[in-house]
């Protein structure tokens, strides 16, 4: 049976790993080579690696980073952050990226998503949502969640299949940094509306969050940073839980 | 040993090349149909749509040299899906190495089908030293139906075939350079066949 997913999240800025709180008071956590070898050994299924600054300042994905990352690491991974175009991702994948991750660039740009799924496939490209609830509606916000859009998360999300995003990395603002748990409802209604896989990011602070959000969130995927990064939860310690929990594993 | 990749512009061959050298095996990007005939290990990789990068692999000539291979081959992926007979994906005609049709999963079940699944009825040397329902990394919304070539199945909605093989043809349809360990025992294996 195709397991859930646990993806370890490294932020990357100035070429170290960082973990933002609410996405501002930065905090170092080491080499991301280093860093994403030792995820892999400890049962890591997929790395994320996303330059949170790139968007902000303008900054393109580390390059080097991607090619020493890709030598050295026997898992899959995604590289987002100022992902604008074509040829940004054609330098990624060739790099040894095996999915890229697109945001701002895709709400300023729609087409983007469609440029990317005809050229390298819809299996490598992600399309990532920051979103929040203004008044009962979640609403996508852009710039690493620094501006708000007129997007509905679940309109958005639903737009980006149809343009040939293969998976939808959903990160509830709400939720992240807060350790409280992931945002069930609003994943698993976008779950149940679209027909590619949801990976969830925000909010894991404990394994019993994880239960319940593949449980009650549905999702495909979990994602976290902090709580791996700061080695509050094992990943295999995590994966036992659930699969003592019926949630399948890769152990 | 001489390991060729096969570089016809369609897939992630980086990450294959990357997965032989932690091996300690030089793997070389070619199109030259002389230095692919003549390497000890042909890999044929794929990652994309079908249509397309058949036509790819024609404009380059290769799509009458790789069927005529007397070497150990390896299509993974997309380049597994190539080696079957017909995809559903963009009507497309393939090599016909394999003896089986490429259909879209239709299941009601997420799709790409994303992720870490097991590989089981495991009948090849490729799988030396494998346990039955070993985990390895697929993305892909079509699939090779189960068929007497198969030497590995996954469930996925349905049982389909994860590994093919023919004479010196091999096929798999998971990531053995992204399949931690066990994806590169595989590796291993191919090299030693």
């Amino acid at each position: 049976m195709l397991t859930k997913r646990i993806i370890p999240c490294l932020d990357i800025k100035n070429g170290r790993t960082v973990k933002g709180v609410n996405f501002i008071n930065l905090r170092d956590a080491g080499d991301p080579v280093e860093l994403a070898k030792q995820y892999a050994l400890k049962g890591a299924d997929e790395l994320v690696f996303l330059d949170i600054s790139a968007t902000l300042e303008g900054r393109k994905t580390m390059i080097d980073m991607v090619l020493k990352v890709a030598e050295q690491l026997n898992i899959p991974f995604t590289v987002g952050g100022g992902i604008s175009s074509v040829e940004d991702v054609d330098v990624l994948l060739k790099s040894g990226a095996d999915k890229v991750s697109v945001n701002s660039s895709a709400i300023k740009r729609p087409e983007l998503v469609n440029e990317l799924a005809s050229k390298f496939g819809t299996q490598c490209v992600v399309v990532a949502i920051d979103a929040k609830q203004i008044d009962g509606n979640w609403i996508v916000h852009l710039a690493g969640g620094s501006i708000s859009t007129e997007l509905d998360l679940f309109d958005w999300a639903k737009e980006v299949e149809r343009r040939g995003a293969g998976e939808i990395l959903f990160t509830s603002m709400d939720n992240d940094g807060t350790k409280d748990g992931f945002a069930n409802k609003a994943l698993a209604k976008l779950s149940k509306s679209l027909n590619i896989p949801i990976i969830a990011s925000g909010g894991a602070g404990t394994m019993q969050h994880f239960v319940e959000v593949f449980k009650a969130g549905k999702a495909n995927a979990a994602l976290a940073a902090s709580v791996f990064h700061f080695g509050e939860i094992a990943i295999k310690d995590l994966k036992e839980e659930l699969r003592n929990n019926n949630i399948e594993v890769r152990l | 040993m001489r390991i060729i990749i096969i570089d016809y512009g369609a897939g992630n061959i980086k990450s294959i090349q990357f997965a032989f050298k932690r091996l300690g095996f030089d793997a070389v990007l070619s199109n030259n149909p002389e230095e692919i005939r003549s390497a000890d290990k042909v890999i044929f990789p794929g990652v994309g749509e079908a249509s397309s990068a058949m036509a790819k692999l024609k404009n380059s000539g290769l799509d009458n040299v790789i069927p005529k291979l007397k070497q150990p081959v390896l299509g993974i992926c997309l380049g597994m899906q190539l080696m079957c007979k017909t995809s559903e994906e963009g009507n497309t005609k393939g090599l016909a190495i394999f003896d089986a049709d490429i259909k879209r999963f239709n299941n009601g079940l997420k799709v790409p089908q994303m992720g870490w699944n097991t590989i089981t009825n495991l009948k090849s040397k490729l799988f030396k030293d494998l346990k039955e329902a070993d985990y390895m990394y697929l993305v892909h919304s079509f699939y090779a139906e189960n068929c007497k070539e198969s030497i590995a199945t996954t469930t996925y909605g349905l049982t389909y075939a994860a590994a093919l093989q023919k004479d010196n043809f091999y096929g798999v349809q998971f990531h053995p350079e992204k399949s931690s360990t066990v994806g590169e025992q595989i590796l291993k294996n191919f090299i030693a066949l």
